[in-house]
């Protein structure tokens, strides 16, 4: 079971979360200028990622709050999570989504990232 | 089916021709083969009685482990069954054979090797009607087309329905089905009893009726990846493991092959089937996919005696089980609802599945669980596959089969080997092109896909 930390409510079981797909999908300022090319991508078309993603979740059995987190899709470990609104914190580009930020920032010694 | 080409037998091939297992009365020009393609023995009885005089220590391998070659007329990305049967019908019924198929790891050891083996064709949509039912008709004669027993058993499959709601939407589909001709018959409680005696029918979702396809069943499905590979090896397609495709060489928009860890392999027309990874391999070619890969469990019990003899599925609870002719209780639930590649299901997703198990079958409560795996699915927003030429030209893609993918494996080779040939999408396939996610023309198949996988 993944362990998932809302930004309020700190670190909790996956089960007390629902997953709500990729981050930062703005919708078109002006839908009727669009394509259905993009209309159609806007809609459907997703990263799908290897690697890593930005994402949604909502702590719907907690605190009921949307968040965004950063995921490595293929460890499945988050480098961390931020509240709706924030920068997201990217990943350095060595991360190969064996370790958190936290334990990453623990390692190295140095601060995991930027914040974009 | 073998086209000579003239050319010398290699040494590889000596061992296999002179033997016994060589078919009597096959003509002369036959022995020599594409490339060093080689004759196989046919299975049969008698072959089975000659090699256990020898103590089964002189078959000879299924198919070769060639070196690729520098050019091919078709490359075929993924070596699971659909890429497989894709690669056969392209030698066997277009007239194809210059034809590598690459897989990154081993023949069937993706979504082929980690699904539930459930066949059938209750699809509600007159397009996917026409084209999972072509595979349940081209599955119905797999074993003797291949001279590989692919293990088909038509044992029928229960869709049980535990509300009103799952009501309406079998009635729906019910007749949605029978009006494309294809089987289906509305059952009651009563006779599902009959079917399946130990079921709990008043369980905390009580079971209130059953559509029943009785054409739908099981297949053996390493068998399918291992039949085919042996098929096509021996038309003279390269079947190439453990060959990574790292990129696209694409010239002015059309594909020229694919770089991979073996080198560059030149192609004049590249099919991709690789299922969980398909974004992966669209974005080395330049452009995104409408799809999410998402990871699916399943799980086997120990072997018990024959206890169930139909595969029983049902969405309102979301589990489904059949049972494996090794005795095995094959059993598989939802996917779990973020996006992932780690081919590994969390565990909740395990009790949310054993539960409703157990609830409607309370003798399998003290059943133990033997293994449990994962595989990545890529899942469209429809449900429905997609089978399509691409922005990149002589680039095809056949993926989003999401977590339904194994019963269509011949029917998706078969369309996906035609529209590859002629260049443009097979009739049966053409509804199922990336566009309709910009047309609107969606093939909404969520309650039929949703289970039994």
């Amino acid at each position: 079971m993944l362990i998932i930390k809302c930004p309020w409510c700190g670190d909790r079981e996956q089960i007390e979360f629902s997953a709500g797909g990729e981050a930062h999908i703005a919708r078109p300022e002006d839908p009727a200028a669009l394509s259905d090319e993009e209309w159609g991508a806007y809609i459907y078309v997703r990263k799908n990622p290897k690697g890593v993603h930005f994402e949604r979740w909502v702590h719907s059995h907690g605190c009921g709050k949307w968040f965004n987190a950063v995921r490595h899709t293929v460890t499945d470990v988050f480098w961390d999570s931020y509240k709706m609104g924030e920068a997201p914190p990217t990943p350095p580009a060595d991360w190969d989504g064996a370790t958190t930020r936290a334990q990453y920032e623990a390692k190295t010694g140095q601060p995991g990232g930027e914040q974009a | 089916m073998i086209r000579g080409d003239g050319g010398p037998q290699g040494p590889r091939d000596a061992p296999f021709n002179a033997g016994p297992g060589a078919p009597a009365g096959r003509p002369g020009s036959d022995n020599r083969r594409m490339g060093d393609a080689r004759v196989m023995t046919k299975y049969s009885i008698f072959s089975l009685v000659r090699n256990a005089l020898s103590y089964h220590q002189n078959w000879q391998r299924a198919w070769r482990s060639p070196d690729p070659k520098p050019d091919y007329d078709v490359v075929i990305v993924g070596g699971g069954g659909h890429g497989l049967a894709t690669a056969y019908y392209l030698a066997k019924e277009c007239g194809i054979t210059n034809v590598a198929v690459i897989e990154k790891g081993w023949l069937g050891g993706g979504n082929t090797g980690r699904n539930t083996t459930i066949v059938r064709s209750n699809y509600l949509w007159d397009e996917s009607a026409a084209l999972y039912d072509h595979a349940v008709r081209l599955w119905e004669t797999m074993s003797r087309d291949l001279n590989y027993n692919v293990m088909f058993s038509q044992r029928g499959l229960l869709h049980l329905a535990h509300n009103v709601h799952d009501m309406q939407e079998i009635g729906r589909r019910g007749h949605a089905i029978k009006l494309n001709g294809i089987d289906s018959e509305f059952i009651s409680p009563a006779q599902v009893k009959e079917m399946v005696p130990f079921i709990n029918l008043e369980c905390r979702y009580p079971v209130m009726g059953a559509l029943l396809q009785r054409r739908g069943g099981t297949a053996r499905h390493d068998a399918v990846a291992w039949g085919y590979a042996r098929a096509c090896d021996q038309m003279g397609v390269d079947i190439i493991q453990n060959c990574a495709v790292t990129g696209f060489k694409v010239e002015g928009g059309v594909v020229k092959g694919v770089e991979t860890s073996r080198g560059f392999i030149g192609a004049k027309k590249v099919g991709v089937v690789a299922a969980g990874h398909s974004s992966v391999l669209a974005e080395m070619a330049g452009f995104r996919m409408p799809l999410e890969s998402f990871p699916l469990q399943a799980f086997v019990s120990e072997p018990l005696k024959p206890v169930i003899d139909v595969v029983v599925m049902s969405n309102a609870i979301h589990a489904y089980i059949s049972q494996s002719d090794k005795g095995e209780l094959v059993i598989g639930g939802s996917g779990d609802p973020y996006i992932s590649y780690s081919q590994r299901g969390s565990f909740d997703q395990i009790e949310h599945v054993a539960g409703p198990v157990v609830e409607l079958y309370p003798i399998f409560s003290r059943v133990r669980m033997m293994r449990q795996w994962g595989g990545i699915t890529d899942v469209t927003v429809d449900r429905s596959p997609i089978l399509t030429k691409t922005p990149v030209e002589n680039l095809f893609f056949n993926c989003g089969w999401g977590t339904g993918g194994f019963k269509a494996t011949p029917g998706s080779g078969h369309v996906f080997a035609h529209s590859i040939a002629k260049g443009e999408m097979h009739p049966i396939a053409a509804p199922f092109s990336m566009d309709r996610f910009f047309t609107g023309a969606l093939i909404d198949e969520a309650a039929a896909a949703a289970v039994a996988h």
